[in-house]
């Protein structure tokens, strides 16, 4: 049954899969043949069809991460034909639909590959590194309850419009995953911008921006070379100004902040 | 157990203020002896644990996801309403309180819902504080928009994207306790069971889904907040994961759970496009302030037109019924959300649906593009346009787009009294996974509303008055309520993983969603309802006797975990059948065909219904107890609904 198209054609594609039991565990390629596959499907539509058929047969379903499937939980996360988040820019994994493919091809699926991504199984992997960044300090300290009225903080409407930007991430990793060093930086200069371009972010601005760092170091992310391969894979289109930004601020933090660590 | 809903006495204003200085306080120095465990990291969740941290109590929060920031309110669109009247146009508590009780046709306590919108002024301050980038004036100042079901502009908003900036917040207060050692966070953990100690909640039994670890943790209280069930008819715009387990797991423990049947369908959703459908995509309800919803004004032309035989720009204006326009002329595109839906539902059964399936009605901007110019229109709703031609690989700029009506948001949910606490001591449940205050119909904007008031500002009172009557010795697992709870998960699953039939989880779920859609869906009557409940009963043992599932429990099982929700969906779906069928009467997102007006209107019966029907485990495969609470209102007056 096909959708708002009645003439578009099922295709028959070869998928090659990573698979991997666990974590510990030795990967491989593997292929699979899908066949009728709507063009109006999503890319996980189709990967659904593949599982419910290995299922029937008896064989292990693949394992990926998605909830929402609308472009904005940031959980799913598949590298399609060396892509993150596949062909289409601007566009989550969920949000691909097979109509970007033609009948015949080969799709090559492979996980996030990042040291600081460990696979948890198939094309799962587990992105806690970047809760633990948050938690070295991508918030304002203040407890519920104490907050002045609202409109007792003006905020310039540029400077909000900027703080939102910032703020749209998803944290789904496409900006690790498409970095050949595996940086996080798009992904900490996104929360480090938004709260520094805010007031209510000012106080703290110089422990966030050294401690954020500091984890985004211990959690085994790579260094910053300036290649742009992540604002130009984000889903989001997290611009490459706020790693500017957050290297200003590392700067200034630095050398004027207490902290000496 | 008698229903006792523990509204404070005195009049509407004051029962908030009264009853939290009534409420006992835990000395300061005390709280750090109790432990809390909230399930759930959603807006509810999330705000929750960290304001129960902030106060000093050990908390534990609990997440399916791999982080609590995934959790389905971030995919909120519209914005979040409050009662601040910055627009000077009128708006009060009182306002809030009274469009949110009419909206939901008189189907909520008038306490609870007065309570909501008196904090709903502290939750925006709360968020600004924590650098959410709400939408703002050139000024500097918070921006507000309109939005259904109100005459005041009170909606806050961050673009399309509310949802996300709330619950990034919530989840940058929950991150700052993780950090001070207050919350302890576990992730990709889901609950499988509440354990019950002498009559009161004392901890959980939960499943670590990537090794399969079942874990026994205990505490002084516990939370849910583990959002709904609309995933209950397979297609909805809920998110993939979203299920009833922790809900329907209580319910078995003795939580009461309150108006099952009411769901909310919402208008304007892209249509379902085939058989591999694995969810639906709303489109905002903004949209229907500038877009016309019309379908060909004939059986004849609709079929010409899915047969290909014409195009959608061959039908001439006077071909075309703008339905909502003609049987509302003052209310038009804009009716409420169940009246919207309704109405579409009733063009495609006449056979005047559009699109291959014919189940769909437009949604045209041609008028308000000929008027304003694509820019114009671009500049309010292109991410929206952008999202509807990534999904349909259609241009909206150029031809209408297609709406169904999906299911939404479930306003029924776990039993709750004034401190939010269900009809078993100790367990709470808060946001959309308790009945809540939004009675038989939200309105948009309320659900982020109410998620943050029962977490930020609820419940780290309410929860105080327990534990303060608790003592605060350490609570360990060693009763044996919590070796018998993991026994029975143990069990549950092994049974799931040694049936080895032939259907898998997706399979049996889907045919459920069709029942409960066809029969429990838009409209309701007796016979549907009766016919379902049979063919429910009989998938329920299909599916204890016909699963299909590879693999073992201790390792990544995405298959294993699908199949628990699924088992507990098909007796929730029974449940919200039984439910549906006892409201003999039309009320918000229940409609009973029988109980109509003779313009085809919902028709209330405020003698017989008025009432909070709270049902109650008795067992498996007995009948539930029906037990009610009498809604009395005070307050505001009832009338029918009209909206002509």
């Amino acid at each position: 049954m096909a959708g708002s198209n009645p003439n578009a054609k099922p295709m028959n594609l070869t998928l090659k899969v990573w698979r991997q039991k666990n974590r510990t565990a030795q990967g491989q390629i593997v292929d699979y043949q899908v066949k009728d596959i709507s063009p109006e499907m999503s890319f996980l539509e189709m990967l659904d069809v593949l599982n419910e058929d290995l299922l029937r047969r008896g064989d292990d379903p693949v394992a990926f991460d998605h909830d929402c499937r609308e472009g904005i939980c940031g959980s799913c996360n598949l590298f399609i034909n060396g892509r993150a988040h596949g062909p289409e820019a601007g566009t989550t994994t969920c949000q691909l639909h097979m109509r970007k493919f033609s009948d015949g091809d080969t799709i090559v699926i492979e996980p996030w590959r990042a040291n600081a991504f460990p696979v948890n199984k198939d094309l799962s992997v587990d992105r806690s590194a970047f809760d633990r960044i948050i938690q070295a300090g991508g918030y304002v300290s203040i407890n519920t309850g104490g907050a002045p009225d609202g409109n007792e903080i003006p905020i310039p409407k540029d400077i909000a419009d900027r703080a939102f930007e910032a703020a749209t991430c998803i944290g789904c990793g496409a900006c690790v995953a498409a970095c050949k060093n595996a940086s996080a930086m798009l992904f900490v200069s996104a929360k480090v911008s938004q709260l520094a371009l805010l007031p209510q972010g000012h106080v703290e601005r110089k422990t966030r921006v050294e401690n954020m760092v500091a984890q985004m170091d211990i959690e085994g992310f790579g260094a910053c070379t300036n290649i742009g391969s992540c604002a130009a894979e984000c889903p989001v289109g997290i611009s490459l100004e706020n790693i500017a930004m957050l290297n200003r601020e590392f700067l200034v933090a630095k050398a004027t902040s207490n902290n000496l660590s | 157990m008698i229903l006792d809903s523990k509204i404070p006495e005195g009049p509407l204003a004051e029962k908030w203020d009264k009853h939290k200085f009534n409420v006992k306080l835990v000395n300061p120095a005390n709280k750090r002896k109790y432990d809390v465990i909230v399930v759930g990291t959603g807006l509810a969740g999330a705000s929750a644990a960290a304001s129960l941290a902030e106060l000093g109590y050990n908390v534990k929060a609990f997440t399916y996801h791999d982080s609590p920031r995934r959790a389905h309110s971030i995919a909120a669109q519209g914005g979040i309403n409050a009662a601040k009247n910055y627009q000077n146009d009128g708006d009060s508590v009182f306002r809030l309180f009274y469009d949110t009780i009419k909206g939901g046709d008189y189907r909520a306590r008038e306490a609870n819902v007065y309570r909501l919108a008196q904090v709903s002024v502290n939750i925006i301050d709360q968020c600004v504080a924590q650098g959410v980038p709400f939408a703002r004036e050139y000024g500097g100042l918070l921006a507000n928009r309109s939005f259904g079901g109100a005459q005041v502009s009170r909606t806050f908003y961050a673009r399309g994207q509310t949802g996300q900036q709330l619950l990034l917040g919530a989840y940058s207060a929950l991150s700052r306790q993780v950090a001070y050692g207050k919350v302890k966070l576990y992730t990709r953990s889901e609950m499988l069971d509440v354990v019950v100690v002498d009559g009161k909640a004392r901890g959980i039994i939960t499943r670590n889904l990537i090794d399969g670890k079942i874990e026994q943790h205990s505490a002084h209280a516990v939370v849910l907040a583990t959002g709904g069930y609309g995933n209950v008819f397979y297609l909805s715009t809920n998110a993939m994961y979203c299920n009833a387990t922790a809900a329907w797991r209580a319910h078995k423990k003795g939580a009461y759970f309150a108006n099952p049947c009411f769901t909310q369908i919402h208008p304007t959703c892209i249509p379902v496009s085939g058989d591999y459908q694995s969810k639906l995509t709303l489109m905002s309800e903004s949209l229907r302030n500038d877009g016309r919803v019309w379908v060909p004004a004939t059986k004849e032309m609709a079929e010409r037109l899915r047969a290909g035989q014409i195009r959608v720009q061959d039908i001439p204006e006077e071909e075309r019924d703008y339905f909502l326009e003609r049987k509302y002329p003052a209310f038009g595109n804009l009716v409420p959300r169940d009246v919207a839906s309704r109405n579409a539902k009733q063009m495609c059964d006449e056979g005047r649906g559009v699109g291959s399936t014919g189940l769909a009605v437009y949604l045209d901007f041609a008028d308000i593009i000929k008027r304003t110019g694509a820019d114009s229109v671009a500049q309010k709703y292109g991410n929206l346009f952008d999202m509807y031609a990534k999904i349909t690989g259609e241009n909206p700029y150029e031809q209408p787009m297609r709406i169904y009506p999906a299911v939404h948001y479930t306003m029924g949910g776990l039993w709750v009294d004034y401190n939010l606490q269900t009809s078993v001591p100790g367990l709470y449940a808060t946001g959309e996974c308790n009945f809540s205050d939004h009675g038989a119909n939200r309105l948009g904007a309320s659900a982020l509303m109410q998620g943050l008031a029962d977490g930020y500002f609820v419940i780290p009172y309410t929860i105080g008055d327990y534990l303060a009557n608790t003592p605060p010795t350490p609570v360990t697992t060693q009763h044996p309520a919590f070796a018998e709870a993991e026994a029975d998960v143990r069990a549950r699953i092994q049974k799931f993983l040694s049936i080895n039939g032939t259907r898998t989880p997706d399979d049996f779920h889907k045919h459920l969603g069709h029942l409960m859609w066809e029969y429990c869906g838009m409209a309701r009557n007796a016979k549907g309802l009766t016919f379902a409940k049979a063919e429910i009963q009989k998938l329920r043992k299909e599916f204890w006797s016909d699963l299909k599932l590879v693999g073992t429990n201790e390792e990544l099982n995405q298959a294993l975990e699908k199949a628990g929700r699924v088992a507990d969906f098909l007796e929730l779906g029974e449940l919200m059948v039984d439910d549906a069928l006892a409201r003999n009467e039309s009320c918000g997102g229940h409609f009973r065909e029988e109980y109509a007006t003779e313009e085809g209107e919902a028709k209330r019966n405020d003698d017989e219904f008025a009432y909070v029907a709270a049902w109650q485990y008795a067992g498996d495969n007995q009948p539930e107890i029906l037990n009610k609470e009498p809604l009395e209102f005070e307050n505001v007056k009832l009338t029918q609904r009209s909206y002509k």
